[in-house]
């Protein structure tokens, strides 16, 4: 992967920065006549925003992640697993217990098909030997571990792959550390074979904070897009590809 | 034998004599009306019979609990969570092992009218059989027919997990004694045929005061009929009153709204949330006219004339000035400056019984865990709210709320923040 140059990531910042003050803008406005009603996805999904950041941008700097820009079949699966208890926070389960599928495939493909600029990553705070082994697992992988690399099937970029495979970077390290950490104590499932349980059950806790530092640590490239097809064929088997109502 | 030892033996034998009565008592309170099981295998059902008791397993909502979130339906592993520890609802797929593939007809109906099951082992009320006594035969043959036309499910029951002495058939006895009586259902013959059908579907299938009554230390509700309104043990949501023109009497409403409620979740000035939306997803929407129609006739015929408004309080209740500047930040951008909402997407908060209700057990769950409508044939798109649990403390709730009980023409009592934490303690 060519790492972005520190002129692409200060544009980007840029823009990111003029963005947000244009949104905060009316928003402030917004206090004194708020904004109109509409018939719209985005006034609809108020109910997600408030965490997620406005349209589901959430920065790295907090706990709650992107959603923004994800691929639509990976939201979509994340919605139904938090909706059947695959997903144990009890906030989204109650939020989507009512809502059927059809419902949240359009939350999944109205989010997916927002294209906002990210803000520059955190810098990282571990030492040099810790983002080492962060960065090969990520590249490379662990072969005694039977780790397959990161990029083997969040692409290259580790900007996801489009349907169904999410982007590693513009994630807040905290997140990344409590879902490996979920999937490794068998709180989070993915719909079987559920692949990312089985790797983060083969990582050490030292090895998922190594690569969550490297993760967060890492700007986002521009075009800021999931890859539309795999590098290769995928080295595991995953249940997350494959579900229900997933475009073969 | 002494004088002293022959009047212990006397009050002794007396007491074994009166503890054996009421355990005949018991015994029989459980067994009387019951007819010999007969256990003749079910006859083929028709197409329309299956259909029949689909649309009948829906108007009971039967899939609510005997479906684990995300399991297959029907196969059961649901926890009813109680005050006295989980129920775990049963397989009803027609598996042979560990559904009911072996129950004859009679079995099925003696469940729900005298809440047995096959084996003679005495069923919780969890299972709401106090009011499924009132379901007919023919409506019971029929989901019986509808649940034998599913695939068989092979998923084994999980044990209830009750305290003692809550897991002994002998309390259950005991229970059922006191507060269970297997009656058909008795038509009023002075009242038009939907009001009796909207009864039979209110009292009976549709249970609905499971949740829209009070229930006393046992956890018994008085009668089928009791409609006052209660809160939702453990859940802690409360169901409103059914028959307060205060909290969710119908009677003032147009009928149109009251079925728009039941069949979309949403009407002009109202929208359900909590347990409420899961009966519209599960149950209500997929009624046919006719029978909502029943029952909003029966809903406005069982509100009482007899409650009115309090005075409004002399001094009025004052809104926060700290819940003032919370609501024009958080909630005035969807819901109004001056609480008026937005019809069908957002309800008015100004003169909104929900507001003011006793009872602010389900602001507090909506301020804070936020909330969609069900996504339903007749509003697939539901508006949502998001959640304020991680933003907001207990004491912005409370002022927050005291605002809005006591702004735009409320005028409901202030709200403390030892109320909103004792329900965010509750709140999942």
């Amino acid at each position: 992967m060519q790492p972005p140059s520190r002129s692409t990531s200060l544009r980007t910042w840029l823009v990111a920065t003029l963005f947000a003050a244009a949104q905060t803008v009316p928003s402030a406005a917004a206090q004194a006549a708020p904004a109109p009603f509409e018939n719209t996805m985005a006034q609809r999904m108020q109910a997600c925003t408030g965490c997620h950041g406005a349209q589901g941008r959430a920065a790295s700097d907090g706990y709650y992640p992107r959603i923004a820009g994800k691929p639509s079949q990976y939201l979509f699966n994340q919605l139904v697993s938090f909706r059947d208890g695959r997903r144990d926070y009890a906030l989204m389960t109650n939020l989507l217990a009512p809502l059927d599928d059809a419902y949240l495939r359009e939350i999944a493909n109205h989010f997916a098909s927002l294209d906002i600029p990210y803000p520059p990553p955190q810098p990282a705070t571990a030492d040099v030997d810790t983002l080492t082994r962060g960065e090969q697992l990520v590249t490379r992988g662990d072969a005694a571990l039977r780790v397959p690399a990161c990029v083997a099937c969040h692409g290259t970029a580790l900007m996801g792959v489009a349907p169904a495979v999410p982007a590693l970077i513009g994630m807040p390290r905290d997140y990344l550390n409590a879902q490996l950490g979920a999937w490794r104590t068998g709180k989070r499932h993915a719909p079987g074979p559920d692949c990312m349980a089985q790797i983060a059950q083969r990582l050490a806790p030292q090895d998922i904070s190594a690569l969550s530092q490297w993760l967060a640590a890492q700007p986002v490239p521009t075009p800021a897009k999931p890859a539309t097809a795999l590098p290769a064929p995928i080295p595991i088997e995953c249940g997350g590809l494959s579900a229900p109502g997933a475009p073969k | 034998m002494s004088r002293p030892a022959r009047w212990v033996a006397t009050t002794l034998g007396l007491l074994v004599a009166i503890g054996l009565l009421l355990a005949t008592l018991v015994a029989w309170l459980n067994v009387r009306g019951e007819a010999p099981l007969d256990n003749t295998p079910p006859r083929a059902a028709t197409p329309e019979q299956i259909a029949r008791g689909a649309y009948l397993a829906r108007a009971g909502n039967c899939a609510g609990c005997h479906t684990a979130r995300g399991g297959a339906l029907y196969a059961g592993g649901r926890a009813v969570p109680t005050p006295f520890g989980n129920v775990y609802a049963s397989n009803l797929t027609p598996d042979p092992g560990t559904g009911i593939g072996g129950w004859s007809d009679a079995a099925f109906w003696r469940a729900l009218h005298h809440g047995r099951s096959r084996d003679g082992r005495l069923l919780y009320p969890a299972f709401p059989y106090p009011n499924y006594t009132r379901i007919e035969r023919a409506d019971a043959d029929a989901i019986h027919a509808y649940l034998r036309s599913l695939a068989p499910v092979h998923q084994p029951n999980l044990r209830h997990e009750l305290r003692f002495p809550f897991d002994q058939q002998a309390a259950l006895a005991v229970w059922r004694a006191l507060y269970f009586r297997a009656a058909p259902f008795e038509p009023n013959p002075a009242r038009t045929p939907a009001f009796n059908r909207g009864a039979y579907l209110v009292e009976g299938l549709g249970h609905c005061n499971a949740c829209h009554a009070s229930r006393n230390a046992l956890g018994a509700t008085s009668n089928p009929l009791d409609l006052a309104g209660g809160l939702i043990p453990v859940q802690n949501w409360y169901a409103p009153s059914l028959t307060s023109p205060l909290e969710a009497g119908v009677a003032a409403w147009p009928v149109a709204d009251v079925v728009a409620l039941l069949k979309t979740g949403v009407a002009p000035h109202a929208s359900v949330s909590g347990p409420m939306s899961d009966v519209v997803l599960g149950s209500t929407q997929h009624l046919n006219a006719a029978d909502l129609d029943a029952m909003v006739e029966y809903l406005r015929a069982s509100t009482r004339t007899d409650i009115v408004a309090p005075p409004d309080p002399d001094p009025p209740y004052r809104p926060s000035a700290a819940g003032g500047k919370l609501y024009e930040q958080h909630c005035a951008a969807c819901h109004g400056e001056r609480g008026e909402g937005v019809a069908g997407a957002y309800p008015a908060l100004a003169r909104n019984r929900a507001v003011l209700l006793d009872s602010t057990a389900n602001l507090v769950h909506v301020i804070l865990e936020g909330g969609f409508p069900p996504s339903t044939a007749g509003n697939p798109r539901p508006y949502g709210m998001p959640p304020f649990a991680t933003v907001l403390s207990d004491s912005d709730v409370a002022a927050l709320l005291t605002f809005m009980r006591a702004s735009w023409g409320n005028q409901a009592p202030p709200v403390s923040a030892v109320e909103v934490g004792k329900f965010r303690a509750t709140s999942r």
